[in-house]
């Protein structure tokens, strides 16, 4: 705690962490207010004398019911969802055994394997969205949820092979070479002992790879194209703005909703994704 | 493993193949050399998308390292609701950024803006701020944004490095009588460095690349002011269907990410053994 006066903890600490606070939280309140606010309010300039901006007298649902009723919102959420956790879990196996191998196994090249991930992982999706566009349509996926399930896996194994090393590499070896004196495999060391005492980090890594498919654009936006397929935030994007006309009430409850499920997920498991978090750029 | 090798490096060989053609959507184009390339360099808009792209990614880069040492500083404290505070805090990150990119939109839209009736109420302007249609005010506004999503990465990670400072270290200074600004640049400050450096070089990487932001605030213009590498890829080959010269633009990156990564992978490194 601060010493001193009673000021000092105004100044130096209560009003800058309120100020933070605000300019973090803002655009969400602001977010949720216009979803329940009725047009007439919304669409009421700023320097009109009944502006009101921070409450509604009058709630309303039209936005969330056009949502629901005028767009295939919901198959939005579904597809998602879908390939959210799909490409989570291919990633997660294949980021598990990857780490494993790469924090456990002494092969050669282990070392610059284990560097070579790390540069991948560094590799942002703008600088492929193009190439992998044309590889998506040489192989007809386009417009699927398979042309997402499959690339989103690209940076998706890197990140959770990552932290996965660096989880497993936390883990005494000793604990697996019991298992292995008292006649167990390596696989089954592998799969009764290490993997249980791994279950946090498998954790981390899961909904971190969660939330980073969940939020994903630039991919979606480019390989999907009828209204059916799209995930949420190309869906908002694409279907509640048309030509320059913004469907202002609908396009803020689509973002609210978009974002419930995420920020649900994340609530549950705030520890295990603020150690994802960290571990992700521990080197 | 050669999975993953196929996935990252076949797209990129790939791209680099379709950047030396004049490949168009639907039709493959004849072997052309470097001309994608030569173009860009004599194209005015990918100089000015080159300097808007260091421009951005500096000073959102120097803000969100500022704001977030100091919101972990603060968070660093003991209080009540801290780990409630802090969940709340990491909320710019976790929710789609398209997404809360839209709710900025709507409070800079002219007509409708929150932000000015605020800045009216307080008396700091008299007339309405276009601040998407202004080229510098659009600009700051994408850089606003991205430090508001930013700041929360670095003001986390960077608490985790603060807590694996001993506070010991700052008592035994605090006994020497050494005042909280030295306790910070002495002790704070060089034990923070190696994970400052690395979640430094995370957002950088991040920042160079982006997209949702400008994409969605301006859609890189008004007159491509705010156009990045990665939005004037797209419009090149998305938009318009010149694949080739779109893969060129988002490869001409590479280089520049490539420089900046080694050289602070370097820095680190002489970090880490000092």
């Amino acid at each position: 705690m601060i010493e001193g006066a009673a000021w000092r903890r105004w100044v130096f600490f209560r009003i800058p962490l309120a100020g933070f606070l605000i300019f973090l939280l803002f655009p969400f309140y602001w977010m949720i207010i216009t979803t329940f606010r009725p047009d007439s309010e919304l669409y009421r300039p700023w320097r009109a004398a009944n502006y009101a901006p921070f409450w509604t007298w009058e709630p309303t649902l039209t936005h969330v019911k056009y949502l629901f009723n005028e767009t295939v919102f919901t198959t939005w959420l579904w597809n998602t969802m879908f390939i959210a956790s799909a490409s989570t879990i291919i990633s997660l196996i294949c980021g598990v055994f990857a780490g494993y191998a790469l924090s456990r196994l002494n092969f050669r090249f282990a070392g610059s394997l284990g560097s070579a991930i790390f540069i991948t992982y560094l590799v942002p999706q703008t600088l492929l969205f193009i190439p992998l566009s044309e590889i998506i349509r040489a192989y007809k996926l386009g417009d699927t949820p398979w042309s997402l399930i499959l690339t989103y896996p690209t940076f998706l194994i890197p990140f959770c092979t990552w932290l996965m090393m660096g989880y497993f590499k936390a883990i005494p070896k000793e604990l697996e070479e019991c298992a292995r004196i008292d006649g167990a495999s390596r696989w089954k060391a592998m799969i009764y002992i290490v993997l249980p005492v791994a279950v946090p980090g498998i954790l981390s890594a899961g909904i971190f790879a969660f939330t980073l498919s969940w939020n994903e654009f630039i991919y979606a936006l480019v390989f999907l194209s009828s209204p059916e397929q799209k995930t949420v935030p190309v869906g908002v994007v694409s279907e509640l703005i048309r030509g320059d006309v913004f469907f202002w009430g609908p396009l803020m409850a689509g973002a609210l909703l978009g974002s419930i499920p995420v920020a649900i997920a994340y609530s549950f498991f705030v520890e295990h994704y603020v150690s994802g978090l960290t571990g992700s750029v521990k080197g | 493993m050669v999975l993953l090798g196929l996935f990252i490096a076949y797209p990129f060989i790939r791209g680099l193949l379709l950047s030396v053609t004049d490949t168009r959507v639907g039709v493959e184009g004849p072997f052309v050399g470097l001309q994608n390339f030569e173009r860009l360099v004599s194209d005015p808009i990918f100089h000015l998308v080159v300097w808007n792209t260091c421009w951005y990614t500096f000073v959102t880069t120097i803000f969100k390292l500022g704001l977030g040492l100091w919101l972990a500083l603060l968070l660093n404290r003991s209080f009540r609701f801290k780990a409630f505070t802090r969940a709340f805090i990491l909320l710019p990150f976790i929710i789609p950024t398209v997404l809360s990119t839209f709710a900025w939109k709507w409070m800079f839209d002219p007509t409708f803006s929150v932000l000015n009736w605020i800045l009216y109420k307080l008396g700091l302007i008299s007339s309405a701020v276009n601040w998407l249609g202004d080229p510098e005010l659009a600009m700051f506004s994408i850089i606003v944004v991205n430090i508001w999503r930013g700041v929360p990465f670095f003001a986390i990670s960077l608490l985790a490095g603060l807590q694996t400072i001993s506070p010991d270290l700052n008592e035994a200074a605090a006994i020497d009588g050494a005042p909280p600004l030295k306790r910070f640049w002495y002790i704070t400050w060089p034990l923070l460095l190696p994970v400052t450096m690395v979640v430094v070089l995370f957002s950088v990487i991040q920042t160079f690349a982006d997209f949702q932001i400008v994409y969605v605030l301006t859609g890189g213009g008004p007159a491509n002011a705010t156009h990045l590498f990665s939005t004037y890829a797209y419009q090149l080959g998305v938009g318009t269907g010149l694949l080739s010269q779109g893969a060129a633009v988002s490869l001409a990156m590479f280089p520049i990410l490539m420089l900046i990564v080694v050289g602070q992978l370097l820095y680190i490194r002489r970090v880490e053994v000092r």
